[in-house]
């Protein structure tokens, strides 16, 4: 008998504190599973965020950075900058990209800033207890619009990936879901290509990754088809899954 | 004999951070430093260094949070509103115990003020100005040849104790020419042993974290107390001050920066007019000489400040006096420039009324 | 014959193992485990096709499957 699914090396082997049924352990595993296949672990730099990931700094199997709230991506220029030889990923989630980090996300782009970003979107602000982000939904609650967004409080959910599309820099643009087993399978390979494309100096590259938080969003946590029914009835048609930039690049 | 170049206290600051190890450097541009960031951008790309204009202050300060984890000698610079906006970042940097370097180059505040030189930030300096329980290393040139050769202090005080550096300039400074005597030696980074926190490739060692956060009870409490002993440890052996004429004076300005220089001229004029009267110049403002102070305060019995402030450093003055001898303060806030004549007239008060504060007259 | 184990230190009892296990060889435990969840069971006798959906999808890492 053969154990099919190895314990990733760039993770290391400890119980992570994200709650029952939360995106972020699959997507931590990915990156991680990434990396090995990659051999990049002993190279690799990664900027934890603030937020739910905050702990990533202690998951992962290489050198990390944890920084201030949205400034993942300027730290991952300077660390970059510095250390050009180095593989640097910035991991965010919605609230620490497209809230207080929209400028240095944009700019990192802007300047094609040779990272991969690794974009968590679950349309709610988790570790500070359920407050609206910039990707919430419409009509979505949230502890700071509890009948729901709406327009005239607080207008659209942002579209990162779209909107990310229109900056030259940006060379990599995919968006992909966990909530199935395909879909983590997808975003594996999106994540591959992302921390390839900096492998091979592509400049800026960026996974959006629709992700489940059944605690803000009220799901129940012994039940996940409510979220991931969230994820496919709510998510999906305002957050379409697919490649939105992919440039070759010479 | 060593050459001395014509330099604009902007540009000499540059090319002193980048003699004293400086491989990377991000920065906005804010007047009155536009110069430092225009200088880096063409200089550093020479020495194998990066450059790199960022969207804003806040994103400056934190890729140099970024770069100098890796134990790459950077900086930023910007001026006053700019060094409010990278307040956050500092204090992360001071949390994550990172040898980062920051330039001041001071302009009239509060809010949009003005462009002109000013003493405003000294508050701001010292006093942490991000949140938490933090010091920064800060240094106050008062010449172009000073701005030139103290980033090299700064960067060996902060790579040892492992805390973020500042140097104080101010527009007037920043902006005047002079010639520039290079005394510190020139270091070439490759030379440096990597420090043992610095993130990078690892090739099998065990990982590194730079983080500035412990959630376990008492975690920051043990943290910020170890940096204490640190802060300890740099104010018994990284103190330093300028005096001049303060062997029989009666009066001692206390005074750094620009307002040291046009002290020295009050000083002049002052001691023609019959009054003993010296200078003490602080030129670590953090941290501040108060042991000499009290030290001196045995026989002067008048400390005047003089700052382009509303008055900021005069408080530790006060502090360290701690009521010994009279201290008197001369400001003149909002980048407006003392004269050395006035200066002078109020020593003259002070000595015919016995005033204890004293504005600055119009 | 292919299984599946479950690591119950590890399962936080979020189910999307057996949401997605296309033979539904995937039950839930009536026991408690340490951390006070309700663990997923290893995979039913002869049922498992080591497909791996439910290890793909652990976000704890709780999974292990054998051929």
């Amino acid at each position: 008998m053969q154990l099919l699914n190895k314990h990733p090396e760039s993770l290391l082997d400890v119980k992570m504190h994200y709650c029952p049924g939360c995106g972020h352990g699959i997507i931590h595993r990915l990156v991680a599973e990434v990396m090995d296949e990659l051999n990049i672990r002993t190279k690799t730099i990664g900027v934890a965020p603030v937020g739910c990931a905050v702990f990533a700094d202690t998951y992962f199997n290489c050198d990390m950075i944890q920084g201030p709230h949205g400034r993942g991506p300027a730290e991952a220029t300077g660390i970059k900058r510095a250390k050009p030889d180095s593989i640097v990923f910035s991991y965010q989630g919605d609230g620490d990209l497209a809230s207080i980090g929209m400028a240095e996300i944009v700019h990192a782009a802007i300047r094609s800033e040779n990272i991969t970003v690794i974009f968590v979107n679950n349309a709610i602000y988790g570790m500070t207890g359920g407050q609206m982000a910039p990707t919430t939904l419409m009509g979505q609650k949230a502890t700071t619009c509890v009948d729901g967004r709406t327009a005239k409080q607080a207008g659209y959910p942002i579209k990162m990936s779209e909107m990310l599309a229109t900056v030259d820099g940006a060379t990599y643009l995919e968006r992909t879901t966990v909530h199935t087993a395909p879909g983590v399978l997808k975003t594996k390979s999106a994540i591959k290509k992302a921390f390839q494309n900096q492998i091979d100096c592509k400049g800026f590259s960026m996974v959006e990754i629709l992700s489940m938080c059944p605690t803000n969003w009220g799901t129940r946590l012994d039940n996940p088809s409510e979220a991931t029914k969230f994820v496919a009835e709510g998510m999906l048609p305002v957050f379409p899954l697919g490649v939105y930039k992919d440039l070759k690049r010479d | 004999m060593a050459e001395k170049k014509l330099m604009k206290g902007n540009e000499a600051l540059s090319e002193g951070a980048i003699r004293a190890g400086c491989r990377f450097f991000a920065g906005y541009p804010i007047t009155p430093q536009n110069e430092v960031p225009e200088y880096m951008s063409w200089r550093l790309p020479q020495v194998g260094g990066a450059f790199v204009q960022a969207e804003s202050e806040v994103s400056a300060i934190n890729m140099v949070y970024g770069a100098g984890a890796t134990g790459v000698r950077c900086m930023t610079s910007s001026s006053s509103p700019g060094i409010s906006l990278k307040q956050e970042g500092i204090s992360y940097a001071a949390g994550a115990d990172l040898p980062i370097f920051i330039g001041n180059i001071m302009r009239g505040g509060p809010g949009l003020g003005n462009i002109a030189g000013a003493q405003g930030d000294y508050w701001q300096a010292t006093r942490g100005g991000g949140h938490g329980d933090y010091r920064c290393f800060v240094m106050a040139p008062n010449s172009v040849t000073e701005l030139a050769n103290f980033p090299h202090k700064c960067y060996e005080v902060s790579f040892k104790y492992r805390l973020p550096s500042m140097v104080l300039a101010d527009g007037i400074l920043g902006q005047m020419m002079e010639p520039v005597e290079f005394t510190t030696p020139e270091v070439d980074p490759k030379t440096l042993t990597e420090p043992a926190w610095a993130l990078g490739i690892n090739n099998g060692r065990a990982k590194r974290i730079v983080k500035s956060y412990d959630l376990k009870e008492g975690g920051v409490e043990i943290m910020v107390n170890e940096r204490v002993q640190r802060y300890k440890a740099i104010e018994a052996a990284e103190t330093m001050y300028e005096e001049k004429m303060l062997e029989d004076a009666e009066i001692a300005i206390v005074a750094y920066g620009i307002s040291a220089r046009v002290s020295v001229a009050a000083m002049k004029l002052a001691r023609e007019r019959g009054l003993k009267v010296g200078l003490f110049r602080p030129i670590t403002l953090w941290p501040f000489p108060k042991a000499r102070i009290v030290e001196l305060s045995k026989r002067i019995k008048h400390f005047i400040a003089v700052e382009m402030s509303l008055g900021q450093m005069v408080e530790d003055v006060q502090l360290a006096l701690n009521g010994r001898s009279e201290v008197h303060l001369y400001a003149k806030p909002g980048a407006s420039v003392i004269n050395a004549e006035d200066v002078c007239n109020v020593i003259e008060k002070i000595v015919k009324k016995g005033a204890k504060e004293y504005a600055a007259a119009k | 014959m292919p299984k599946m184990e479950v690591d119950v230190d590890k399962c936080k009892g979020c189910y999307l193992c057996i949401q997605v296990c296309p033979k539904k060889c995937i039950e839930k435990s009536d026991k408690f485990s340490k951390s006070g969840y309700y663990p997923a069971l290893d995979s039913k006798e002869g049922c498992c096709i080591a497909c791996q959906s439910c290890a793909r999808i652990c976000p704890d890492l709780a999974i292990r499957v054998y051929k």
